[in-house]
């Protein structure tokens, strides 16, 4: 029922875009935190609120709502901005 | 790169109907490294022209059953992807996939202690996973599954996890039916609220760890409910789909 699809019904979070994520990263981000630079809130960055259906994909604070991450992908290019994030925190493995 | 994000070239080995509207597809992959269970695959579809298109489903089989994995599609009618593997795709063909991803929404026996499922429709499918290892692994956990459909033909898996349901080893299962009841249903007929998550919680104790699948708007309204009733929020994973054209 495309009529009836709100904004909110197209929230999803972030992990409906770990595959892309991963890719960028270099390994799994879900679990990494995230500190949400508008409000200090951090949160996994699986549990970030995300709008996919847009030309890119936009990943929000579950908090406050503010843009953490913008990816917009071309055939040639991928471009990432992510001033609405503080800071991310990985851990080190040991291997 | 991990390797296991490299795309493999998956073959369907058996195709099974869950309901009318949704199949689950066995997919036996070349390179395999294992899953934990919520965990979910990228699966691509190219067209001739070079158009391709990418939907992430969620893991329904237990990592046991490696390197053969389940995924269940519902059929969306304006969808690009899942009309195309309900109609056309049969045992034999080839879909490329990668995987396994996400560590977010992830449970394994080895987690002890209550465990709460809550899922919407579909959003049980990473649910299952999680069921299906429980049982493989002979997990003793008081487990309850608390599955919202909309009527009795919807229910996914309802055969197994009334067995399952059955054997006495702590799992549990309590269906709500929100559109459509038959005569003589004994479960419950709305939508997920306070009263039933308390209920269903009751005997395991608010110090369950909680999985939490389905539409954004279920999942909040039950995330919701299970904090006013007294769970920690850091002991509920949440994981939300909505209409993706999946």
């Amino acid at each position: 029922m495309a009529t009836d699809v709100t904004t909110r019904d197209l929230m999803l979070d972030g992990n409906a875009v770990a595959g892309l994520l991963a890719d960028l990263f270099g390994a799994d981000v879900t679990v990494v935190p995230a500190k949400c630079a508008t409000c200090g809130e951090v949160n996994a960055m699986g549990a970030l609120h995300a709008y996919v259906r847009a030309p890119g994909s936009v990943l929000r604070c579950p908090i406050c709502g503010a843009v953490m991450m913008r990816i917009v992908q071309t055939n040639r290019v991928t471009r990432i901005e992510m001033r609405g994030i503080a800071y991310f925190r990985f851990e080190r493995s040991n291997g | 790169m991990a390797q296991s994000l490299d795309w493999q070239l998956a073959t369907v080995a058996g195709v099974h109907d869950e309901t009318d509207a949704v199949r689950s597809f066995s997919l036996t992959l070349p390179a395999w490294t294992g899953h934990r269970p919520g965990q979910h695959v990228d699966l691509r579809l190219t067209a001739e022209d070079g158009y391709s298109v990418e939907r992430s489903y969620s893991i329904a089989s237990e990592p046991e059953r490696s390197p053969e994995v389940d995924i269940t599609v519902e059929r969306i009618p304006d969808g690009e992807v899942s009309p195309f593997l309900h109609d056309v795709v049969i045992p034999g063909d080839r879909l490329e996939v990668r995987g396994p991803i996400g560590g977010y929404f992830v449970w394994e026996a080895s987690q002890p202690g209550p465990l709460l499922l809550v899922g919407g429709g579909s959003g049980v499918v990473p649910l299952m996973a999680m069921i299906r290892h429980r049982a493989r692994a002979g997990a003793m956990n008081p487990t309850r599954l608390l599955l919202s459909s909309r009527g009795p033909g919807e229910i996914i898996y309802r055969e197994e996890l009334d067995r399952l349901s059955a054997t006495q080893d702590g799992f549990q299962v309590a269906h709500t039916l929100t559109r459509e009841q038959l005569p003589g249903w004994t479960g419950y007929a709305r939508r997920i609220d306070e009263a039933m998550l308390s209920e269903v919680l009751a005997p395991i104790g608010r110090e369950a760890r909680v999985y939490i699948c389905g539409p954004t708007a279920l999942v909040e309204s039950a995330a919701n409910a299970l904090v006013r009733i007294g769970l920690a929020p850091s002991r509920i994973r949440t994981e939300r789909f909505g209409p993706t054209g999946t």
